[in-house]
């Protein structure tokens, strides 16, 4: 295997296992910020239960996350010396901005969030967690700016020639908000709210399955699936808005998406489906169209398809791109479905009897996490065969001075290490999620049915207060 | 040439990052420091305390490398690029070991079985001691010259020629510097007999640095001469080495005394004027090669636009009372000797 294609399977393996975590971690804290400012302002230590415990699983996401995370800054200089040296002058700002304003803000606070809950008070605990919060999202965004810029270029002039050829800012808000970083930042935010969100969803749909926990357990999960419900259906205007975003800014990749070819003619929208790359047909259940109607709103309008562009400037993976791009609208339509069926049984005061949307939603955490697998996947197969989208070709951006050797003893280790992180981070989680929002003195463990729990709980109140006098 | 307040910016931000990778090297020094002793603590009690005595501070020492590895990226992209390419395999092991690192420190606690808490405890500090180790193998490369053409690519076989002996005693020099420095820092953090081990290794670290700062200052002036240029055509900048041969003198003097704090102080204050020497005699050079001085990567064909460095120096200087105000907060906050609690790793 070449350098080139060594580098870029490198590239989108350490990318691919880091973006489990960071999605995990800022939904997490959007939750914990929850859960933590309604015990600062009800009192009440349910609450603080679900701040503690939660705050557990945040710190193995995030840990894992920052060491996957610092090994992408360095990536770029590695395996992309001549992307870093094109890209540098405009990167530069966004990646200065994401380290000091966001990175030192959420490490800052992390120290105060998982060691200080003893040594600080709760207004300042919750300033804590609300500043690891605020951090991650915004890096979240910096980190975005800089892809998106990748995407639609703007902002910027190119100087020099050649091998020596690079980008260098002229307007640094133009950069900041190029066409396209505003729809994906929001579509970024939400698919990582909601991967936090279907993880606190799916545990407590285990503990109530199992028994176990269950009070906090309740409260947990119509608090989970209030944001659930709003963020899924968010999803999906972010959603439209990016792909709007992609029609007008790089056709190509759209064209791929739906597997369109034609130069220019009404497209299909495919709800599954099948691309023949040779012979550039697709088989599949289609709603003849319909791509042309959600962009313009007539189903005759013409799109542009890729063979309006030279071969050399399509995107080779077009089967890929379909697919991926076709699983992540699938996901993003089975999340709103899936929490507004347990809204309604919610409103009909049977959501915890519906044992079988109990163990849907335990099932559904897996949902955001492939969902933004497969997006970035479609996103950035889509991008090819750019780098920088009509600037800068992936095959001209790899280091020179690297050897195939060398990138084969980093891969391989990167594969070892992670798997073996993998498999840890199954392990602890799994661990933490058995032993429970309880230490070991709590009755609730034993599993319960609804009717005794609530007589037994009368039965403890009525005898505690004697005890306590005597 | 445009200046602020006297310097162009490109000298500005070749201080930025200087003063960045100086944080660092203090702050995650010790963290490093620390670790690499873990194994010299032979109860469980006093290795979690250790533990935890970097355990709310690691996280927040490490961004310091994620800004400076930036800031670098951001202001000299040709020599962010260069370096890392070059040098590929200290920075992928130099990577490795800080996942394992901050693998360990997540995984250690969470099991009771000996063998468990045991194969991480040498995994720590193992990482510790090579992370501290290969920070100054890459800094005796690039002190050194790294063999870089015309277009700033490198010319040399990549795979183990970063470890030559320059870097080697580089590398043992950061390594006792850091565990000195580790040790001063736990001593502020301990008690008891833990304590007591303590002040007797960290000696035994400053001894070591000691002769290892001693034979890479005289291989430095007998071998690798562009390093002592300005000393010898400027005496104004001996000014430099005294200042730190005093400040490393201190550090015995005080420790003898059991003023920890103080003794960190001076420590951190030599691990600084050391990295300010180096930049002394790089400046104007990033990138030193070996090759021909043609080919050096300065701090002038290496950066990025002057419209980029005004922008990020603006950041710069919002960010950084912020950033020094949460970090003192923090550190406030856990000051004073380890205490284990429910929460601890």
């Amino acid at each position: 295997m070449d350098v080139e294609i060594l580098a870029r399977v490198q590239f989108a393996f350490t990318i691919a296992f880091h973006y489990i975590y960071p999605p995990l971690s800022i939904g997490l804290g959007m939750m914990m910020v929850i859960f933590e400012s309604m015990y600062v302002g009800t009192g009440k230590k349910v609450y603080e239960t679900l701040a503690r415990f939660w705050t557990k699983i945040f710190a193995l996401t995030f840990g894992i996350g920052v060491a996957t995370g610092i090994v992408m800054e360095f990536e770029f200089g590695t395996n992309w010396a001549i992307y870093s040296k094109y890209v540098g002058d405009i990167f530069g700002s966004a990646l200065a901005a994401e380290g000091i304003f966001a990175f030192a803000l959420e490490s800052g606070f992390l120290g105060i969030l998982l060691f200080g809950w003893n040594r600080v008070s709760s207004k300042v605990h919750l300033i804590s967690t609300i500043g690891v919060f605020f951090g991650s999202m915004f890096s979240a965004v910096w980190i975005v700016v800089a892809n998106s810029w990748q995407q639609t270029p703007a902002g910027y002039h190119i100087v020099g020639e050649g091998i020596n050829a690079r980008a260098e800012i002229t307007d640094f808000w133009a950069m900041v908000f190029n066409p396209s970083s505003v729809d994906r930042i929001t579509h970024v935010w939400l698919g990582a709210l909601l991967a936090g969100t279907f993880l606190v969803l799916s545990v407590h749909a285990y503990y109530l399955i199992k028994g176990r926990h269950i009070e906090i357990s309740k409260k947990a999960f119509k608090i989970a699936l209030i944001a659930a419900t709003i963020l899924s259906l968010g999803q999906l205007s972010t959603g439209h808005h990016s792909a709007e975003g992609v029609a007008e800014n790089q056709p190509a990749k759209l064209a791929a998406m739906e597997g369109h070819y034609e130069k220019s003619a009404p497209a299909d929208m495919y709800i599954m489906g099948w691309v023949d790359q040779d012979n550039q047909e697709v088989t599949g259940i289609k709603i003849p169209g319909g791509l042309s109607f959600l962009l313009d709103y007539d189903f005759d309008a013409p799109v542009t398809g890729l063979n309006a562009f030279p071969k050399e400037d399509q995107p080779s993976q077009v089967n890929a791109i379909f697919q991926f791009y076709h699983i992540m609208v699938a996901i993003g339509m089975a999340l709103i479905g899936l929490s507004l069926l347990a809204c309604f049984y919610w409103w009909r005061g049977r959501l915890f009897e519906q044992k079988w949307l109990l163990i849907a939603f335990v099932f559904a955490v897996f949902l955001p996490q492939i969902g933004n697998q497969t997006g970035w996947f479609a996103a950035e197969m889509g991008r090819q065969p750019w780098v920088v989208y009509g600037l800068l070709r992936t095959s001209d951006a790899f280091s020179q001075a690297v050897s195939a050797n060398q990138i084969w003893f980093s891969l391989i280790m990167f594969f070892f290490i992670y798997a073996l992180l993998f498999v840890l981070f199954i392990y602890i989680l799994n661990k933490k999620i058995q032993h429970g929002p309880y230490d070991e003195q709590d009755s609730d463990n034993r599993p319960l049915t609804k009717g005794i729990e609530e007589a037994l709980l009368k039965e403890i109140q009525g005898q505690s207060e004697p005890k306590v006098k005597g | 040439m445009e200046t602020l307040f006297g310097l162009d910016y490109q000298t500005w931000w070749f201080l930025v990052v200087g003063g960045v990778f100086s944080g660092y090297a203090i702050l995650d020094g010790f963290d490093f420091g620390a670790g690499a002793w873990h194994l010299f603590f032979r109860k469980e009690q006093s290795r979690r305390i250790a533990m935890n005595a970097v355990g709310p501070v690691w996280d927040g020492n490490e961004v310091w490398l994620v800004i400076g590895g930036g800031a670098l990226f951001a202001g000299f992209p040709i020599a962010y690029a260069s370096l890392l390419s070059a040098m590929y395999t200290p920075f992928m092991l130099f990577l490795f070991f800080i996942i394992f690192r901050a693998v360990s420190i997540e995984f250690r606690g969470k099991e009771e079985m000996r063998w468990w808490r045991q194969l991480w405890d040498v995994i720590y500090s193992f990482s510790s001691i090579m992370l501290a180790f290969l920070l100054g193998v890459v800094l005796g490369n690039v002190l050194m010259g790294i063999p870089f053409d015309a277009n700033q690519n490198y010319g040399g076989d990549a795979l183990l020629s970063f470890l030559n002996p320059y870097s080697i005693l580089m590398g043992l020099t950061s390594l006792s510097l850091f565990m000195s420095h580790g040790a001063i820092y736990l001593l502020l953090k301990t008690e008891g007999k833990l304590y007591d081990r303590l002040v007797v290794l960290q000696k035994y670290a400053m001894g070591a640095f000691l002769i290892a700062f001693g034979l890479t200052s005289l291989y430095t002036l007998m071998f690798v001469t562009h390093l002592s240029d300005k000393l010898m055509t400027m005496p104004a900048t001996l000014a430099l080495p005294i200042l730190l041969v005093l400040s490393i003198a201190n550090i015995p003097r005080l420790t003898h005394k059991k003023k920890f704090l103080q003794a960190f102080l001076f420590s951190s204050l030599s691990i600084s004027f050391l990295l300010v020497l180096c930049a002394l005699e790089s400046y104007p050079n990033l990138l030193i090669s070996s090759i021909s001085p043609e080919n050096n990567i300065d701090i002038y064909n290496a950066a990025s636009s002057l419209k980029s460095l005004k922008i990020m120096m603006i950041i710069v200087a919002i960010g950084t009372p912020l950033v020094l105000g949460y970090t003192y907060f923090v550190y406030k906050t856990f000051s004073g000797k380890v205490k284990i609690d429910e929460t601890s790793y």
